[in-house]
């Protein structure tokens, strides 16, 4: 209606303005991505940085001069606590923790929502709701029972019991997932699969998880993220030798002597991130894949 | 010889919820058997039972000749094809035909000698490497039937196969079907709401509501001789004409009155002695009320009716007029006189008439 009675100028005029919103929208995000990326950059350059530069210089200045003395530092003989060995150990405890952790997670939560969607059976929701509910319950509730059954399950403070952990922990989520996707697919699938003569297994391995591709990626990214990233568990169900890396890394920035190490806390920080990074950018690629798979590919 | 499909006392509940009451259902081998009714009738929920994907409260199913009851759908010797089609997704075309023979174990060279001659016979070749997303709504169809028809079972099922498909796709697969029958001499159970698939496929019809079956015949039987009311409306199109009647007997047969809207009265003469009640529904096909010129027989009892609307449908032309209170449709030559509003000479053929019980709604004669 308004359209209809604005003059040639009034219509410039809203050209102006529009164009103007719009430039300070880029410009307003533009602030806010420079002002996230902001620590990231602090971090990487003092990582490159010497203690005498990061001393003496600007906290936000790129280094004079580049060295990899800290990272190196970092990797392989910086101290956590008594120990000198750098990350490096508990890195590799992380990812003993990380990738059989995501990958039974996310198995045995491919195989619960298969059920629940798929198979219903008396109760299936109320197992479902109570899963649901335990994707809600904090980490801190679950510590002494857990701690307790770790115990009498002999696996307290041990890799395998950090396994166990996070797959008890993420089947809520990964169950949730899968669930969702697979109530989409039409009942009719399994129904023809079983007039085929296929069982309970073979229409899970050869039907529904051929198809959850996307599925999977979304929830391996999840389960990758939380799992990595996760200090409580780490610190409460761990001991000396098993630590994950989030642990180490708490360590060697707390437990430093003398002078602080900022280059070295900073290079610590990144190796410890780094591996989410990469699961995103990686599994990222594979998630715009795996959804455009079935209608490209020939 | 056994019946190929035997269903006895037949209860499906869910909880409390009687689905299925006391179904009762044999064919013979060779048979094509439509089940029909409106949606909610329980005729999906039968066609499961017989496929063994939900099992049945009481009762038995025999498949050639062997008890199904208990068994599992593998071991029923049957195939399936479904509404969505249910074609495996990531699987190609090909992977789709042979997984039930892959499952069962059979060697991979009869698998592609098997698949390629039911490739052939639906024509279906060039689109066996490719995924059930690139195909359309009809070559999906052809490629689930092929599903089926490479297991060579004892016992088709179809369930609403052609319901996705639009009005002129699904005559054509209609004729594939019936001629797929023919070719095959296979067995099949197929579930339809259209009621002009069920005539034109079946060798016998089950017409079920409720979870009830109304009648069981040919489709010539249902035609004609509808078992109650409800066959009556729903099988035909345009539908049988229920029109109230008062009927009284005296030695020379059966004569019928039926009221016209301005209080006068249609006295038509059925020549057979009718053991009826005063009040009857009488059931007139379409094509019984015809104009006087048109009608076949000599049994054609001409009266006047008033036409209330005109309705040309090429072949013919359908005149709508009202009768006992009810409207009536009778079915017209296309290059047809009437006009609306005016009277028109019709031509009542009795030859073929039903008399329904207007309580029960159940058949007389």
């Amino acid at each position: 209606m308004t359209d209809l009675t604005l003059t040639p100028v009034q219509t410039r005029q809203s050209h102006i303005g529009k164009a103007v919103l719009r430039w300070s929208l880029y410009i307003l995000l533009g602030v806010f991505a420079l002002f996230y990326l902001m620590p990231l950059f602090v971090m990487v350059t003092t990582s490159l940085k010497s203690l005498e530069e990061i001393r003496t210089g600007d906290l936000v200045a790129l280094p004079r001069e580049v060295t990899f003395e800290a990272w190196r530092t970092a990797w392989s003989s910086a101290c956590t606590g008594i120990q000198c060995e750098g990350v490096r150990p508990f890195f590799w405890n992380s990812v003993l923790i990380a990738i059989p952790a995501v990958t039974l997670s996310t198995l045995l939560g491919a195989m619960n929502g298969y059920v629940i969607a798929q198979w219903r059976f008396r109760g299936a929701n109320l197992i479902f709701s109570l899963m649901l509910f335990g994707c809600f319950i904090p980490f801190q509730v679950v510590l002494l029972p857990m701690a307790r059954l770790l115990g009498m399950m002999g696996i307290a403070g041990t890799i395998p019991g950090l396994i166990f952990v996070h797959v008890i922990y993420g089947l809520g989520f990964t169950t949730l997932f899968f669930r969702n996707y697979y109530v989409s697919i039409p009942a009719e699938l399994t129904k023809a699969a079983k007039v085929d003569g296929a069982g309970f297994f073979r229409i899970f391995w050869s039907i529904f998880l051929p198809l959850s591709l996307p599925i999977i990626v979304v929830t391996v990214i999840w389960q990758f993220t939380q799992i990595w990233n996760d200090f409580l568990f780490g610190v409460s169900f761990s001991q000396a030798g098993t630590q994950p890396v989030t642990v180490a890394l708490n360590n060697i920035v707390n437990s430093t002597t003398g002078v602080k190490e900022y280059n070295v806390d900073m290079a610590a920080a990144i190796i410890a991130a780094l591996p989410t990074l990469l699961v995103y950018v990686v599994a990222g690629k594979y998630f715009i894949r795996g959804l455009t798979a079935g209608s490209v590919k020939g | 010889m056994s019946p190929i499909l035997e269903i006895s006392n037949l209860y499906k509940n869910y909880g409390s919820t009687e689905i299925l009451k006391d179904i009762n259902v044999s064919i013979n081998a060779g048979d094509f058997l439509v089940l029909v009714g409106p949606s909610g009738c329980g005729k999906s929920t039968l066609l499961n039972c017989i496929a063994g994907l939900e099992p049945i409260t009481s009762g038995t199913l025999n498949i050639g000749g062997q008890d199904m009851t208990n068994v599992s759908p593998k071991d029923r010797d049957i195939a399936m094809v479904f509404q969505s089609y249910a074609l495996y997704p990531t699987m190609s075309v090909a992977k789709n035909i042979t997984f039930g023979m892959k499952v069962r174990g059979v060697d991979p060279a009869t698998q592609e000698r098997k698949l390629q001659q039911v490739a052939q016979q639906l024509q279906i070749e060039p689109l066996l490497k490719r995924r059930p997303g690139q195909l359309s709504g009809g070559q999906r169809q052809r490629v689930a039937m092929g599903r089926a028809l490479v297991r060579d079972p004892k016992l088709f099922l179809f369930d609403e196969p052609l319901s996705n498909l639009d009005a002129k796709l699904r005559v054509e697969m209609r004729t594939e079907i019936k001629s797929l029958h023919q070719n095959l001499g296979a067995s099949m159970v197929y579930v339809t709401h259209d009621q002009i698939e069920a005539m034109t496929l079946a060798t016998k019809i089950v017409v079920m509501k409720g979870g009830v079956i109304q009648q069981v015949g040919s489709p010539a039987e249902i035609y004609n001789r509808p078992a109650n009311l409800f066959v009556a409306d729903f099988m035909g199109s345009p539908a049988m004409n229920l029109i109230p009647a008062k009927t009284r007997s005296n030695g020379d047969g059966t004569h019928i009155e039926i009221a016209r809207r301005d209080g006068s009265q249609i006295v038509l003469k059925d020549r057979r002695n009718r053991d009826l009640p005063e009040d009857v529904i009488i059931g007139v096909r379409p094509e019984d009320i015809a104009d006087p010129a048109r009608a076949s027989s000599s049994a054609g009892q001409e009266a006047d009716c008033l036409i209330d609307v005109i309705e040309p449908a090429g072949a013919d032309t359908y005149a709508v007029m009202q009768l006992g209170g009810k409207h009536v449709t009778a079915r017209l030559h296309a290059e047809t006189t009437a006009t609306p509003g005016a009277t028109q000479r019709l031509s009542f053929d009795l030859g073929k008439v039903s008399y329904f019980a207007p309580d029960t709604g159940l058949r007389l004669n």
